[in-house]
């Protein structure tokens, strides 16, 4: 690449974007340091993609950390054959158009055992589906390190995690025993088969992800905006009923409303809320005068008490 | 460089026109890095309390975790709010057995600013927990219970608070209901820290009462209970409370990788440490000391013409020099120390201590190399007194030197808080087993040494004062013995000397 094409890019990305505010610098510059620590310290990077506005977040960061070189490490899609149809879309279309390496996995006894979200509740669906699908995805590719975009403040076992999070060799958390992680000095020493998961986004808030995908025009799946679209309800969540393979239950009415979602996960989990947000700038506003948090539309945080944390011990994310 | 003084005034330059373009907009913009801030105390002062009243009445706690809070504790205060702590002691561990394990991290924002907050443990086993919470800690809340007074706990943890560092302190006197709002019970508290403090080098101490239950001078301000208090509630002080900077010293890139996408391009990637940097300044590459100049700031955005420290940065050089992970960028006329062997301040952070002559791995910035550690004394915080030790026990304080088996770089902790800074990695466990700070390089030629030489002053106590609340003081007050006597005595004393 010559200085001067890469001069005419630089400004081209630059477009005529204001700065940052100084808060959000900050945590990027955190985030950038993150990665390129990883990557120089480890030998098999991979980054979990689960294609929502974190992970777009995540994504971008890279895209800069390693700027102007691609991004050093392949990205890991743990799919459950469950996601909303849209986000795979936007999947394929962001992996052309960045020119990066994705990896798809499945877990084979999802189709084998039929192993669905309605046939398996919510409980075991996720730990065979993600748990462990993550775990074969993570040994069949040999990583040693996976960034993921876990936030502190989404969940209270989430908030005790170090920024990189060591793993056993099956892959397990042991909470009471985390390395101390001084200053921005990571430990990344590992014995063969442990590995690591990072976390670049730790210090963000929900709030601090929608200003920087504002403030960095970064693209994200069209389901965060609020749109007619048809829904039941069911558990008390409102579920898109989109998708052929979402069976009415008995009683159960298909229903149009101007819904969005805050977060993105298998769509028969996954509840979607009433807004009228059909911009960045509606989706912050609304975020402010929030009175319930993000998580409160994922059956899986609510399955058991402490399930985040007992998940995340099996090595879920 | 031969025109810092330039790169200076250009780069801030740079920060006002960001400044401009920020206020600019309509939108409120919080236009100052976040504060981070850590609780400290002893066990039952009240700090997951705290912090859940701050969460709370800066409305950071939704419906939701609210309603799972109300679940979980099937129980509530006398004021009909949540138990505060499930907030924040998420482990199962921590719920079962009513304590806070691991440091948790938080976040809340007032219309002028958002804080990062750790809260650390209070018991003395989870001390390492607590240590890392201080690492990147701006300003420590230190709770006091208002009947119980400062405890060996709340002296722990200022002084290491102060070893790593934070120079910004709340005095929190919390429950002071309990106390019926004594006015002189709190000042005497006050008197007693202060008193405490002064041996630490802590000068600015923002001492408040509060009843972090009811909410009184924690974000809403405690008058009708507190008419004798007019001073700032706890969130104003933390609106006000400065961020650490790195921007006083010479350029510092320690180098983490090296991008080379194609031929033509090469160039060094890495998080500005200290300082500052332009394109045509003149660098050394450290430690193989070869010179190079700046030609190109490079980031995704655009072409910097100027970066500072807390930039993650990709730099361009000059001529083909070789450079690699772990290697130092810095400054030609302002450059670290180099060398083989450094005195440093040790936090041991696991049950196996620090032993004597044990090779570890010391990884500070993205240079990672092997050391030995000679301990020399350790801080006994019952007495604040330094002791001779030949090995450091769990949460141990201590001073130590450090033997490299190649060159090493630094800075003191003093002046960079990054290229100062670094952690002990244990290669049998490889855990974290120390956390460190450098006070000094030693001489090549060892033995020689002015350790022995002592310099006795006799000062008017005011005049003393005043030097012992310097930064430079408090870094040193280890090697200090200071004694009250009166002008006579002193005398005496400096005339034996003399015969």
């Amino acid at each position: 690449m010559s200085d001067t094409r890469h001069e005419a890019e630089a400004k081209q990305n630059a477009t005529s974007k204001p700065p940052l505010d100084p808060h959000l610098k900050a945590l990027e510059n955190e985030a950038i340091h993150i990665f390129r620590e990883v990557a120089a310290e480890f030998e098999r990077p991979v980054m979990l993609y689960s294609i929502g506005k974190d992970s777009s977040v995540l994504l971008h960061l890279a895209r800069k950390a390693f700027y102007p070189g691609r991004v050093p490490f392949p990205l890991l899609h743990v799919n459950t054959g469950w996601k909303f149809a849209e986000m795979i879309a936007f999947r394929d279309k962001v992996v052309a158009d960045y020119d990066l390496d994705l990896i798809e996995h499945i877990n084979p006894r999802g189709a084998a055992e039929n192993v669905t979200p309605f046939t398996h509740g919510s409980a075991l669906y996720t730990d065979i589906m993600k748990t462990e699908a993550l775990r074969h995805a993570l040994d069949a590719g040999k990583f040693d390190a996976a960034f993921g975009g876990a936030r502190r403040d989404e969940e209270a076992s989430r908030a005790k995690e170090r920024i990189y999070s060591f793993r056993t060799p099956d892959h397990r958390w042991d909470p009471r025993n985390q390395r101390p992680e001084l200053w921005n000095i990571y430990n990344g020493m590992i014995r063969n088969g442990e590995s690591v998961r990072a976390f670049p986004l730790s210090n963000w808030t929900e709030v601090d992800i929608w200003r920087y995908i504002q403030a960095e025009e970064i693209p994200i799946v069209p389901l965060y905006f609020a749109e007619k679209r048809s829904f039941v309800e069911r558990d008390g969540m409102m579920i898109l009923a989109e998708d052929p393979r979402l069976e009415l239950l008995p009683g159960e009415v298909k229903q149009e409303g101007v819904i969005r979602f805050r977060t993105l996960g298998c769509f028969p989990l996954t509840g979607a809320i009433r807004s009228q947000a059909t911009t960045l700038d509606d989706i912050i506003a609304e975020l402010e005068t929030a009175t319930v948090s993000e998580r409160q539309g994922r059956a899986i945080d609510r399955d058991q008490s402490g399930s985040m944390e007992k998940k995340k011990r099996e090595g879920y994310f | 460089m031969t025109a810092s003084a330039t790169a200076t005034a250009e780069v801030f330059t740079v920060d006002e026109s960001v400044l401009e373009t920020a206020s600019d907009q309509a939108r409120a913009i919080r236009d100052s890095r976040p504060l981070r801030l850590i609780t400290c105390g002893s066990v039952d002062d009240g700090k997951s309390t705290l912090i859940g009243r701050l969460l709370w009445d800066t409305k950071a706690v939704k419906e939701d975790q609210a309603a799972t809070l109300h679940r979980d504790s099937g129980k509530q205060n006398d004021l009909g709010l949540p138990d505060f702590a499930l907030l924040l002691d998420g482990l199962q561990a921590e719920r079962e057995q009513g304590i806070t394990i691991d440091v948790a991290y938080r976040y809340f924002a007032t219309d002028r600013r958002s804080f990062i907050v750790a809260d650390t443990p209070g018991h003395e086993q989870y001390t390492r927990n607590m240590a890392t919470g201080a690492s990147t800690a701006d300003l420590a809340v230190l709770l006091i219970d208002a009947r119980a007074g400062i405890l060996e706990q709340t002296r722990r943890h200022a002084t290491i608070a102060s070893l790593m560092g934070i120079r910004q302190f709340v005095l929190a006197v919390n429950k002071i209901d309990l106390t019926n709002y004594d006015r002189a019970g709190f000042e005497q508290i006050v008197h007693d820290f202060k008193e405490f403090a002064l041996t630490l080098g802590v000068k600015q101490i923002t001492a408040i009462p509060m009843s972090a239950l009811k909410g009184e001078n924690v974000v809403y301000d405690g008058r009708a209970n507190m008419p004798w208090y007019e001073g700032p509630t706890l969130i104003e002080t933390l609106e006000k409370a400065t961020t650490r900077s790195n921007q006083t010293v010479g350029f510092r890139l320690p180098v983490q990788r090296v991008s080379r996408p194609g031929e033509s391009f090469r160039g060094y990637q890495g998080t500005v440490a200290g300082g500052s940097v332009k394109p045509g300044d003149s660098v050394v590459i450290l430690p193989s000391g070869m010179v190079a100049n700046v030609t190109k700031i490079v980031t995704f955005d655009l072409v910097r013409n100027a970066a500072v420290a807390g930039d993650a940065i990709t730099l361009v050089l000059d001529r083909q020099v070789d450079v690699s992970r772990g290697d130092m960028i810095v400054a030609i006329d302002s450059q670290p120390m180099t060398g083989r062997g450094f005195d440093a301040q040790l936090v041991a952070l696991q049950p196996e201590g620090i032993e004597p002559g044990k090779r570890y791995w010391l990884k500070s910035g993205s240079r990672r190399q092997r050391v030995s550690i000679e301990p020399v004394s350790q801080l006994d915080l019952k007495t604040s007194k330094w002791h001779s030790a030949e090995k450091l026990g769990m949460n141990g304080i201590g001073k130590v030197h450090l033997v490299f088996d190649e060159q090493a770089i630094f800075d003191t902790y003093e002046q960079n808080r990054t290229t100062g800074a670094f952690i002990l990695i244990d290669p049998d466990t490889n855990n974290t087993v120390a956390g460190g700070m450098i006070t000094g390089r030693r001489s090549e030629i060892g033995g020689i040494h002015k350790d022995d030489q002592r310099v006795l002053l006799s000062l008017p106590a005011d005049l003393a004062e005043k030097i012992m609340a310097t930064e430079l003081f408090a870094n040193r007050r280890q090697d200090v013995d200071v004694r009250h006597t009166s002008a006579g005595r002193a005398a005496e004393i400096l005339a034996d000397l003399d015969e």
